[in-house]
């Protein structure tokens, strides 16, 4: 029996929650498991078997959970095999996740987390802190969403080395500055398109001035290409200088514009740069994609949901799979 | 690398064609394509031909003197060409912050010019956008005026948009 505890439940802890409740498909993948754990930032549910419905019709009705156990109590007093890390991210201070995890490792629990927070800012120490304590800590739904990223690399073209990495991060520029690209509207304009579609953060500039992207590229540096670097080292640049004729005179030279977040042995940056209309990374709308060269696989190109609730769930659950996988 | 274009005259006799191709080989030149003017045969009954190589610029030098120590007429070589060509993007006051200096960071190089731009500036006051290719005698050349050109925009707070890769 493989007990799991979900620590935040917002977008993704509901989508992880929904999946969860199909039984069916659960115990086909990982065999049997309890939920023995549900908190958000307000209250939890701790019971052997928490009734997820019933937890997901309190969230729904009340805007969160009953006053209970705060997660350190949990992590500290409830015995379970893997931690859902679901909280929000802080890229500045990685928490409250980043202490969520120390602890869930440090007591010996794998650690499942779709928060770049802990990882951008302590990579290093957490991989450590997991391998001394015997335990995984899984994160494949940080970088990508839905699109196979962190185990694709890892395991299934294990034994290649990574020589580069370019990648569209994230989906609400990508949305931005296909609508440019398709409108010819400015960018103000389409940000404010944006906004009424709910697809940007409330502070606007963490997508729009790079930074999410930015704190992406640092786990896949760090997790893929065995790199030590930190957000202060990624060269920055976002999309918010970008003019409505720049798309006009792209086109005319065969070229659009996207942001790209690139890894290489001398290169950390995310940017503006001049896509080839034929290249597989001029994707539209709020699509991910990624191009990965290896040394012996050669180019390997993914495109994929950036975001979502049940999207990035998927990539919580592969995870689960990885771990428990019958 | 570059490439360059050599026009070798030769005997109509057989081995004469291997006393360029071994120097070629020697300077770890690549073959990319060979013209025997047949026809253009000149007053001794030499032939010229037409041999463009893929080389590393350094070494054109010691590879004509090599096939001339051979007995070989080399007849010309051309200069060498700008082989790597890439197209950037600025946006920004690009005209009002004195946009010959900004080629100059290129053209000064010696070995990459602006050899096409394309300006838009559909109004005053407002950011330009412009289109710049540049070509360069190769690719690593190509990337030093690129770095050139960005340290002079970020003076100029002139945002440069670079390609995914610098030759596609």
């Amino acid at each position: 029996m493989i007990r799991i505890a979900i620590f935040g439940f917002g977008a993704v802890g509901k989508g992880v929650a929904k999946i969860l409740m199909d039984r069916e498909r659960m115990n086909r993948l990982i065999g049997n498991y309890s939920v023995v754990a549900v908190a958000d930032s307000k209250g939890s549910i701790v019971s052997s078997s928490v009734n997820l419905k019933e937890a997901l019709k309190i969230k729904e009705k009340n805007g969160r959970l009953p006053d209970g156990m705060n997660v350190i109590e949990i992590i500290e007093e409830v015995d379970f095999d893997v931690a859902l890390e679901l909280t929000p991210t802080n890229i500045d201070t990685g928490e409250p996740g980043l202490t969520h995890i120390k602890k869930c490792l440090k007591k010996g629990a794998n650690v499942i987390t779709s928060n770049k927070g802990p990882l951008v800012v302590a990579y290093k120490e957490l991989s450590k802190l997991a391998e001394r304590s015997g335990v995984k800590l899984l994160f494949e739904a940080t970088v990508g969403g839905a699109m196979p990223v962190i185990k694709l690399i890892k395991r299934d073209i294990a034994g290649n080395r990574i020589r580069s990495i370019k990648g569209i991060l994230n989906g609400t520029c990508n949305y931005i500055l296909s609508r440019m690209e398709k409108e010819r509207l400015s960018y103000r304009m389409i940000l404010a398109e944006a906004k009424e579609l709910g697809i940007v953060e409330a502070n606007e500039s963490y997508d729009v001035e790079g930074i999410d992207s930015a704190a992406k590229l640092v786990i896949l540096a760090n997790s893929l290409m065995d790199m030590d670097v930190s957000l202060k080292d990624v060269e920055i640049e976002g999309i918010t200088e970008i003019t409505p004729e720049a798309f006009e005179i792209a086109l005319e030279k065969g070229y659009t514009i996207r942001l790209i977040s690139e890894v290489s042995e001398d290169v950390l940056r995310v940017s503006p740069r001049l896509i080839p209309l034929n290249n597989p990374l001029c994707v539209h709308g709020t699509l991910n994609a990624i191009l990965i060269k290896a040394d012996l696989a050669g180019e390997i190109f993914v495109i994929g949901r950036g975001a979502g609730s049940l999207e990035t769930a998927s990539a919580v659950i592969s995870d689960l799979a990885e771990l428990y996988s019958c | 690398m570059a490439v360059v274009t050599l026009v070798v005259e030769l005997k109509d006799k057989p081995g004469q064609l291997a006393k360029v191709i071994e120097p070629v080989s020697k300077y770890r030149g690549n073959i990319i394509s060979i013209v025997h003017k047949r026809e253009k045969r000149t007053p001794t009954g030499s032939i010229p031909v037409e041999i463009s190589i893929e080389i590393d610029e350094k070494s054109i030098g010691k590879l004509v003197e090599n096939i001339r120590s051979q007995g070989v007429v080399v007849k010309s070589y051309n200069e060498v060409r700008l082989t790597s060509t890439t197209s950037v993007m600025l946006i920004g006051h690009i005209i009002h912050t004195d946009l010959a200096t900004t080629i100059d960071a290129v053209d000064r190089t010696g070995f990459a010019e602006v050899v096409e731009m394309h300006i838009s500036m559909p109004y005053l006051e407002k950011p330009s956008t412009a289109m710049m290719t540049i070509s360069a005698t190769g690719e690593k050349k190509l990337k030093v005026a690129l770095d050139r050109l960005k340290e002079v925009c970020m003076k100029k707070k002139i945002t440069v948009i670079e390609p995914l890769e610098l030759e596609e």
